[in-house]
């Protein structure tokens, strides 16, 4: 007979004040294979534990039910205490009888009915228990973190500092992301350049960072503690271990190609940096445009390098890295508002421009250093109107959410336009203004005070008069269309997930919600996790955030990464599925159900006999992608996967107990 | 030979004297055959549908289902925004909804499946074999000295659920038809707004800015000309200008209407603008005379820009 031992808790009063604890525990004593029960105060308390340990060694106990919590409190707890005791600590069962029982009956005769019940399946279910066995797999001591944006730096730099390898990849020619583009930032207006390049020059020089630009994921195989990374490196056509960045080849190259990094505002060679501190501060060719690559003419950037760092027959390679935990820091883009509001000129206006232009424009390091022009005519813009929320908080374009930074940056500019042109007027267009940070609302109100002017409503169209650009919208305060005759209008436009950060995430396994924003494993509480183990977000990739937040939060997935490599071995649940071959017939209705790529079908070879050899599919479990969940369990249709801990077997001896 | 069921609106045979005439000029050019629907009735415009649903759905319903009886492979085609509007809406409702149709049907007591297209003259003239007939029947042509601003009005273009219109913020149908016969279309703000339609004559006060501020913005972004391809609009924008100009021409018009800005926008300037609708531009074009097409008729005098336009082509005699 299974030597089963039954404590019940009172929890407090929380318990024993609805079910009657002492009738539960008198009532498990008639159980079969039940030889003792007992009930207690706190069963989780350091007496209620070592009450248990000495029943154990007094009775002789093999199995042991606790009817208390829900598991997910204190099954942990319960486990490790049974280490100390032989009893291997998967012969336990809890009986919720807090959250199903005592927390949502009043009526004390009902409740302890349905404890007497639970203890009675949990009494059932732990007679089947087998013991099992948690095994380790060893972790790669290496971190990847993809996206050289801020969130991207300072999550690689903490990790490195910690000691450990980290590779940076980042698909454009620069690190730097967005924040380099910026020219102040909110609300102390210090310059973006001076505190985000020094940061970059760290990452280059860190012994233990290894940067990858031009890079991009191509595929990924294994799991938490041992992703295999296939990484495409793009062609750069210029020798990166010998070239000194002297700058010939940019200066004679004889492409224009209008700038990116500078919203289009100026024109960059086809060989060319990104900016020019960007690190690496090496320049790569733009395949699209060389003349050389594309038609084969020109060749003059080869001529001119007097180290011959020019290659035009480089091309993409892929190479397999093995990487322990990943930092997915995949970043933002803007909305490309000219596909989507026509109401606005749709991009027919050259002085309607987006805020990210804006930044371009009074960066001292920008296409007119620094100086608030109209890109039009060159000529200094007297009346500025901005305009907030445009894509943003807007379900009819497709974009619900709140891009949170817009508003401080939108006092920004205005604070930037009224400092710079004397006599200027600036307009802000808004729905609300959201300033929740430290010293932001203080940013607005002095913005307010420097002379801006804000509108509460939208701007419903932009059109030509006069050769100025008319805004007509509501005051929504006044009631009444209003008309702005601006020179220059900066839209603040909706932030959006990165072009293919959904399809980077999906191949670690991490998904995005409905927005494209990757999702994190549980909005509170887990913030920086996914639900893909060893897989942590950092900054904008998750939601719109502002400079601080992202900085915190890749410090954070630092954190998560910090404490995985730290380890040399990782435990595994063992409560995940096995498959008996025998009765396994292929069919792969597991396969495609796992949601975590766990399953797969393997050839066995069933017979081998001289003249014939009889092969057939059966499934194949992954047991460090298997996470335990029984999806599989359930559509196997010969009962051939059973889950570890939850077997058929198991969950029948329980039902059946509910009707004895 | 192109040919359409035509829907000629109450406007033809009054207001609109001198486009009805261009457009019998410039279809007949182009070989477009416009078949007057037997018995047509008034399509309700904007009063009916603000009576009675039904009778706004009922009235371009016995238009469009005698035409159906009669020309069942022809769509129809009507020259004016707002009953292009009123039985382009029918058609749409009757199509979508069996109630509306049953309904439709029975007030009329005869059938009605709405099987074709409800177009205006702008979708006819921006066919592509069309505009290969347009280029072939010009006479003359402006030569890039007339600058034009298209106006569509609203009823044209919205609403979009129903027009199935893709440029609803910025058409550019009109401006298209304008450049083949050499006039230039100028980028304006006002393609779409609304000129106060029927609202001219019962609330004044509201409506008069609405047209003044089309011909406003036209003139300020450099038009010599507004073409509109409705007789309402071009009513509107036309007869009320002596007075709108005499109105404001003091008055900065930006003062009063936004106190709190204190954006002041320029005063109107104290010209006026010719209108004229889109088939009488290509009729010029094709060589008719002012004469033939009672350019007298127009409260704007349209004579002196258009003979200014004209002017240094050998090819032609001046116009009037």
């Amino acid at each position: 007979m299974s030597r089963i031992g039954v404590f019940v808790c009172h929890c407090g009063t929380n318990l024993a004040s609805v079910v009657d604890v002492e009738k539960v525990a008198a009532a498990a004593r008639e159980l079969p294979g039940v030889s003792y029960a007992a009930e207690y105060k706190y069963m989780c308390s350091e007496p209620g534990q070592q009450m248990i340990l000495d029943a154990i060694a007094e009775h002789g106990l093999k199995r042991i039910v606790i009817a208390s919590c829900s598991p997910r409190m204190h099954e942990t707890t319960f486990r490790k205490m049974l280490k100390k005791s032989g009893v291997n600590e998967y012969l336990l069962e809890i009986a919720n009888i807090r959250e199903q029982v005592s927390w949502v009956h009043t009526d004390s005769g009902v409740a302890t009915e349905k404890a007497v019940d639970l203890v009675r399946m949990a009494v059932a279910k732990v007679a089947k228990d087998e013991p099992l066995k948690a095994s380790s797999i060893p972790i790669t001591k290496r971190a990847l973190v993809v996206g050289g944006g801020i969130a991207g730096i300072q999550a690689a730099l903490d990790i490195a500092d910690a000691g450990h390898e980290v590779w940076l990849l980042e698909r454009e020619p620069s690190i730097g992301g967005r924040m380099v583009m910026l020219d102040k930032t909110f609300p102390t207006l210090d310059c973006s350049a001076c505190i985000s390049t020094p940061k970059m020059v760290d990452m280059s020089a860190h012994p233990n960072i290894k940067l990858l630009t031009s890079c991009e994921v191509a595929a990924v195989r294994g799991y938490i503690g041992n992703f295999t990374v296939t990484i495409r490196q793009k062609a750069k056509y210029v020798n990166q271990d010998i070239c000194t960045g002297c700058g010939n080849c940019e200066e004679k190259c004889p492409v224009k190609v209008k700038s990116d990094f500078n919203k289009g505002l100026s024109d960059r060679p086809a060989i060319y940096r990104l900016f020019p501190q960007a690190v690496p501060a090496k320049p790569v060719i733009d395949r699209a445009h060389c003349l050389k690559l594309t038609k084969d003419r020109c060749g003059l950037c080869e001529k001119v390098c007097p180290l011959g760092c020019i290659d035009y027959a480089d091309e993409d390679r892929e190479y397999d890295e093995t990487f322990g935990a990943v930092v997915l820091a995949t970043g933002y883009g803007l909305c490309d508002w000219t596909a989507m509001y026509d109401e606005y000129g749709a991009g027919r206006f050259a002085d309607v421009i987006d805020g990210l232009a804006f930044e371009r424009l009074v960066n001292a390091s920008g296409p007119t250093e620094g100086h608030i022009v109209r890109p039009s005519d060159g000529a200094e813009p007297k009346t500025v109107v901005l305009v907030k929320c445009v894509g943003s908080r807007d379900p009819k374009k497709g974009k619900p959410w709140c891009s949170r930074a817009c508003c401080m940056y939108a006092a920004k500019h205005a604070h930037q336009i009224l400092e710079k042109i004397p006599g200027a007027r600036v307009f802000v267009f808004y729905i609300d203004v959201r300033t929740p940070g430290k010293n932001y609302e203080e940013f607005y109100d002095q913005t307010r005070k420097d002379g801006a002017v804000y509108v509460r409503g939208r701007v419903s169209r932009i059109y030509k008069e006069g050769g100025r650009l008319i805004c007509q919208g509501e005051d929504s305060l006044l009631g009444k269309q209003v008309r702005v005759a601006a020179d220059l209008v900066v839209l603040e436009t909706a932030m959006e997930p990165a072009a293919g950060a959904r399809e980077t995430a999906a191949l670690f396994g991490a998904s995005a919600d409905a927005n494209g924003w990757l999702q994190e494993a549980h909005p509170k509480l887990r913030p920086v996790e996914t639900q893909a183990g060893g897989v942590f977000l950092a900054g904008t990739c998750q939601g719109p955030k502002d400079i601080p937040d992202t900085v915190a939060q890749a410090s954070g997935a630092a954190a998560k990464a910090i404490g995985l490599l730290n380890k040399d071995e990782m435990e595994t649940s063992p409560m995940i599925v096995a498959v008996d071959e025998a009765k396994c017939s292929g069919c792969g209705a597991c396969v495609d159900i796992c949601p975590f790529g766990a399953l797969s079908l393997e050839i066995l070879t069933a017979r081998e006999g001289r003249w014939e050899r009889a092969e057939r599919f059966v499934c194949k479990v992954n047991a460090g992608l298997c996470q335990g969940c029984g999806a599989c369990t359930v559509a196997c249709r010969t009962g051939a996967i059973d889950l570890r801990g939850f077997r058929n077997v198991q969950i029948l001896e329980e039902i059946d107990a509910l009707w004895t | 030979m192109i040919r359409y069921a035509y829907f000629p609106g109450c406007a033809s045979e009054s207001t609109a004297l001198s486009t009805t005439l261009a457009n019998e000029f410039v279809f007949g050019r182009i070989g477009v055959d416009l078949i007057e629907i037997k018995d047509w009735n008034c399509c309700g415009a904007t009063s009916a549908h603000v009576l009675s649903e039904a009778l706004g759905l009922a009235l371009p319903a016995r238009a469009l289902a005698r035409a159906e009886a009669d020309w069942p492979e022809l769509d129809v085609v009507t020259g004016c925004a707002s009953c292009y509007a009123r039985l382009k809406l029918t058609n749409h409702r009757v199509r979508q909804d069996g109630g509306t149709r049953y309904m439709v049907e029975k007030i009329l007591g005869r059938p009605y499946a709405a099987k074709r297209e409800v177009l205006n003259f702008l979708d006819v003239l921006s066919r592509d074999d069309v505009k290969a007939n347009i280029e072939e029947a010009l006479m003359r042509t402006f030569r890039g000295k007339l600058r034009v601003a298209c106006y569509y009005g609203c009823l044209n273009i919205r609403p979009c659920e129903v027009t199935g219109a893709k440029d609803r913020e910025n058409p550019v149908a009109m401006d298209e038809i304008a450049r083949l016969a050499g006039a230039v279309p100028v980028d304006w703000g006002y393609k779409t707004e609304c000129c106060g339609a029927a609202h001219q004559n019962d609330a004044a006060l509201e409506a008069r800015p609405l047209a003044g501020r089309i011909l406003h913005n036209a003139k300020e972004c450099g038009a010599d000309v507004l073409l509109t391809a409705c007789p309402m609009c071009q009513m509107n924008l036309e007869m009320r200008q002596a007075e709108y100009i005499r109105k404001n021409r003091d008055k900065a018009v930006g003062r009063q209407t936004f106190p709190l800005l204190d954006v002041v926008l320029p005063p109107p300037a104290g010209k006026t603008i010719p209108v004229l609708s889109i088939t009488e531009l290509l009729a010029i074009a094709m060589g008719a005379g002012g004469e033939r097409l009672r350019m007298d008729a127009h409260h704007v005098p349209v004579g002196r820009v258009i003979a200014d336009a004209l002017r240094d082509d050998a090819e032609t005699e001046v116009f009037l």
